[in-house]
């Protein structure tokens, strides 16, 4: 990919004798969706340190739009949500937006529409002390769309919002990426990201065990499809017998089949007739994904 | 030093916010005052006007007041915006970390300069109104804020290295106290031992008042009380201003904040955030 926005190459980072990065390599190009998956400690925190050059590399190499990461021209092109946001309490919202539109260099006039677009219109002159933590989230959001940044780097945005607002959160996400900047999502919240990004990248330990797209993932990963059989009452020893699937409780079976065996496998299930009194079927999500390739199965 | 400035500005928003311009210019007043009533016995014995005594006695209080108030108000301003995570998202604009530094040094010297030209100028206005004033007593007081204020800055850049090098922001309270002991108190103490040992010797004769003059709380002390005789002759403390060169003592509080910022730049520089 030449066209990354945002290009890691083998991006180490040694903290005393502790590896917390090792060896990442990871492209992002405009418009791009990426989230970042991984345990609490497995590296996320870091590399978007790394990227954003407030701390250095110990090996690798990291380009911001073509520059170093913290250089003037990469800070300029850059937008960070930390995972805390913390904001002068006695500061009102507008004039904490006011403060980071002059340090991007953006003019303030962005204020007033940006506080509105992320629903802040109303609070925006009262002190960020009196604020919910959803709405320093929000704020924070704000920021982030200041100046139309080329990379976007988001560390656990969902955390402290409502499912509305998380909603409205992907919205603005997609926005951005609309816009033409590489979206960096690091997240805990397995299923949203499911939905809303191109791609999937899941660190594991320092190590990147995982980048592609959902699709190719969990084809690769080959994980199982899992039926549920109810049996009607009192046939469930013979609904076992016959499939060979075990016992789940006293009235279902469960069967693991790889996915491309499953029109045959319900067609098995079909003859059974009378016995099988309802069928659930569940294709693997992204958390038995995530845990496929967070414990052990690299790529 | 645009972004310098808009550091400064939301800075400056914070201090008067959160009432520290409103509480510092508070202590300066009250003190200044109190000092100038209760000091006001000795201007007939003297035969100099009752301002030239407040400044004396307001020298002494400004020696422990002036390091004191800023400490308080720089030993958060690193370690605390570490600690609430606010570090990373500011060094993630573009802003170097000496902006954000004299950002934030500029408003809080003109929070502490607002507080001591309220508070002595409050104390000048009241001697002289009870008892005249001299044009050079009018001097007098313009140098103790001018110097006082020199002296704030020295203390701040001394704050913002201490924040940056604590890690904590109640390792800084610490260390802040630590600090204002050792320059306002300690200082005069170990060299006070010294002259004891010394007995008179070649340590009291050349070294002891340059070593004095070293120290900024010191500097400004000698400062004050060399440039007036009638403000020397009321604190009685004329021995070792006159054994120095009259530029020693403000080319050292001159360079001090000088030095103590480029100190918390370089300690600030260690800072991860």
């Amino acid at each position: 990919m030449t066209d990354a926005v945002l290009s890691i190459a083998a991006a180490t980072k040694e903290r005393g004798s502790l590896r917390t990065l090792n060896a990442v390599s990871l492209d992002l190009r405009a418009g791009e969706r990426v989230a970042l998956l991984g345990h609490n400690g497995a590296g996320k925190t870091t590399l978007m340190k790394l990227i954003l050059g407030l701390t250095p590399l110990t090996d690798g190499r990291i380009t911001v739009d073509g520059a170093a990461p913290g250089s003037a021209h990469a800070r300029a092109a850059t937008a960070y949500l930390p995972e805390a946001v913390a904001f002068h309490k006695s500061l009102t919202g507008r004039e904490q937006l006011a403060l980071f539109a002059r340090l991007a260099g953006v003019s303030t006039a962005q204020v007033g529409p940006l506080l509105e677009r992320v629903g802040l219109a109303d609070a925006a002159d009262r002190r960020i002390g009196t604020w919910s933590k959803g709405m320093r989230q929000r704020l924070g959001l704000a920021q982030v769309l200041l100046g139309r940044p080329r990379v976007a780097l988001l560390d656990e945005p969902t955390s402290g919002l409502d499912p509305i607002s998380r909603h409205e959160l992907y919205a603005i996400i997609d926005e951005l990426a609309a816009e033409g900047a590489a979206v960096l999502i690091a997240s805990h919240a397995l299923t949203e990201v499911e939905a809303r990004t191109d791609r999937i990248a899941i660190l594991s330990h320092g190590d990147l065990v995982a980048n592609d797209t959902l699709a190719n993932l969990s084809r690769r990963a080959g994980l199982p499809t899992r039926l549920r059989i109810r049996a009607m009452p009192g046939a469930a020893d013979r609904v076992a017998g016959q499939t060979g699937g075990a016992r789940v409780n006293g009235a279902s079976v469960e069967i693991l089949c790889a996915p491309e065996n499953k029109m045959e496998e319900l067609r098995r299930l079909s003859h059974l007739g009378d016995l099988v009194a309802d069928i659930e079927m569940t294709p693997p999500g992204l958390e038995d994904l995530y845990r496929h390739y967070a414990e052990g199965g690299r790529t | 030093m645009r972004r310098a400035l808009a550091i400064a500005r939301a800075e400056f928003l914070i201090v008067r916010r959160n009432r520290w311009v409103f509480m510092a210019t508070l202590i300066m007043v009250l003190f200044a005052l109190a000092l100038t009533f209760a000091g006001s016995a000795p201007t007939g014995a003297l035969g100099v006007d009752m301002l030239t005594v407040s400044v004396a006695s307001m020298t002494t209080l400004s020696v422990y007041l002036a390091p004191l108030l800023a400490l308080m108000m720089a030993f958060d301003s690193i370690a605390g915006e570490a600690e609430r995570g606010g570090l990373a998202l500011i060094l993630s604009y573009p802003v170097s970390r000496g902006e954000m530094l004299m950002g934030k040094f500029i408003a809080h010297l003109a929070a502490l300069a607002f507080a001591m030209t309220m508070g002595f100028g409050a104390a000048g206005a009241v001697a002289a109104f009870a008892g005249g004033a001299a044009p050079e007593s009018l001097m007098a007081l313009l140098r103790l804020i001018l110097t006082s204020v020199l002296l704030g800055a020295v203390f701040l850049a001394l704050g913002y290295m201490i924040s940056a090098l604590s890690g904590s922001s109640t390792g800084a309270a610490g260390m802040s106290a630590g600090l204002w002991l050792i320059f306002v108190v300690l200082y005069d103490l170990g060299l006070l031992g010294a002259l004891v040992l010394d007995n008179g010797g070649a340590f009291t004769q050349t070294a002891f008042p340059w070593v004095m003059a070293a120290n900024p709380a010191d500097a400004f002390r000698l400062w004050n009380i060399a440039a007036s005789d009638a403000v020397a002759l009321t604190s009685g403390m004329t021995g070792a201003a006159t054994a120095l060169p009259g530029w020693a003592a403000p080319l050292s509080l001159c360079l001090w904040p000088f030095l103590a910022l480029m100190l918390a730049r370089l300690a600030f520089r260690r800072v991860e955030a």
